[in-house]
């Protein structure tokens, strides 16, 4: 049953995955991986569209993978999925959670958590830099040079630098991702 | 049940209005909830994102099921969260919809490859901010080194065909570096507080 399988999946990254939206890409490259879902090159793509969409980043990303997956029922269960453990927690510790916010415990475990989850990011980027910045079969077939997309390169470090520069990284994610299609169809990339 | 439909209704333009992630939230949460209703104080929002940020999963989810929860109880709480996630639904499935349909065309690839590009800077840039407030000392920092390594390991090496492969790619998987990080903070905070009693 691919409906129970995609709520299951999305229940686990929804009750591991702390902080923010990004924090959920680790769980579905993890996913893409075991069930063959969906392609590193598919989640990059899904990445963007959730980005440039309004919705928490997460949910959309569960929405897209759903969909992707098992049709508009897909869509709606894995987001299901992915809010049920927020909502039974929150709703377990609603009483007692000015205890829970002030425990020593709980601070020692985000203590924890929080830089291992912005490690896992940075991993899941690494791999979605290993798709749309080099070539890895044409990397390992013995031809390093051709193996490098320039083209992708020099973007990706011209929209970098924009994300340094104070005034231009106030501009919205979804400006620099509509130039970078631009680019992408006037290049050819 | 009217003030459950207006909590989903609430919740459905707050999610519709929020680009990004829990952060982007904030301000629209503060118009709707503090301006507009009045039905929040501003130091009431604070408290619910820091409950959102030390609660698992998503900090926008958690947000929305605890604004719900303190205004109506446990049908409040389910109402606002599904208002939440109402937008993403309609709006993805669309444009996923009509994605498919055209994913095949030359025009569409190249727009997308560029995109790709884009994406690796836009991860990178909030990864670094990340950093900035999650690795905080050397044990945060040890800890991001040795999450990042293992990660990194299970993602790029196939443990496919080497003896006990699908246990190595279960440790390696993000639950298990999770579950361990969050162990670990536990027994590094112990420590420093038995060192110092």
């Amino acid at each position: 049953m691919i409906y129970v399988r995609l709520f299951l999946e999305f229940f686990q990254a929804g009750l591991f995955s702390v902080g923010g939206g990004l924090a959920t890409i680790p769980f579905l490259t993890d996913i893409g991986a075991r069930t063959g879902w969906f392609t590193p090159g598919d989640l990059a793509n899904m990445i963007a569209v959730s980005e440039s969409t309004p919705g928490p980043m997460g949910v959309n990303m569960a929405t897209y993978v759903g969909f992707h997956t098992g049709g508009v029922l897909g869509g709606v269960v894995a987001t299901l999925g992915l809010i049920c453990p927020s909502v039974i927690v929150i709703l377990i510790i609603a009483g007692f959670l000015q205890k829970f916010r002030q425990s020593r415990a709980v601070d020692a475990v985000f203590y924890g958590l929080r830089p291992a989850s912005t490690a896992l990011i940075a991993a899941a980027l690494l791999q979605v830099c290993s798709i749309a910045l080099v070539d890895l079969s044409a990397l390992t077939g013995g031809d390093p040079a051709a193996g490098i997309r320039w083209k992708a390169v020099v973007l990706a470090a011209a929209v970098f630098l924009c994300l340094r520069n104070k005034k231009l990284k106030k501009l919205h994610p979804i400006v620099f991702i509509a130039l970078s299609a631009v680019v992408g169809v006037v290049f050819q990339f | 049940m009217r003030e459950y439909l207006d909590l989903f209704w609430t919740f459905a333009k707050i999610g519709a209005c929020t680009f990004g992630g829990g952060y982007a939230m904030l301000p629209i949460l503060q118009r709707e909830l503090v301006e507009k209703r009045g039905c929040a104080t501003e130091e009431q929002l604070a408290d619910y994102f820091a409950i959102g940020q030390c609660t698992p999963g998503i900090i926008a989810v958690n947000t929305a099921t605890f604004v719900g929860h303190s205004r109506k109880g446990k049908t409040g709480g389910v109402a606002a969260t599904l208002g939440l996630v109402f937008p993403s639904l309609v709006i993805i499935m669309l444009i996923a919809a009509f994605l498919q349909n055209f994913a095949h065309l030359p025009v569409v690839i190249h727009a997308f490859n560029g995109v790709r590009a884009c994406v690796c800077a836009l991860i990178l840039s909030s990864v670094l901010k990340l950093r900035k407030n999650t690795v905080i000392d050397r044990p945060t920092a040890v800890l991001f080194i040795v999450v990042l390594l293992l990660a990194a390991v299970g993602t790029f090496v196939s443990f496919d065909g080497v003896p006990g492969g699908a246990v190595i790619d279960f440790l390696l998987s993000p639950v298990v570096l999770v579950v361990a990080a969050g162990a670990a903070g536990l027994c590094i905070r112990a420590a420093k507080g038995g060192g110092r009693a």
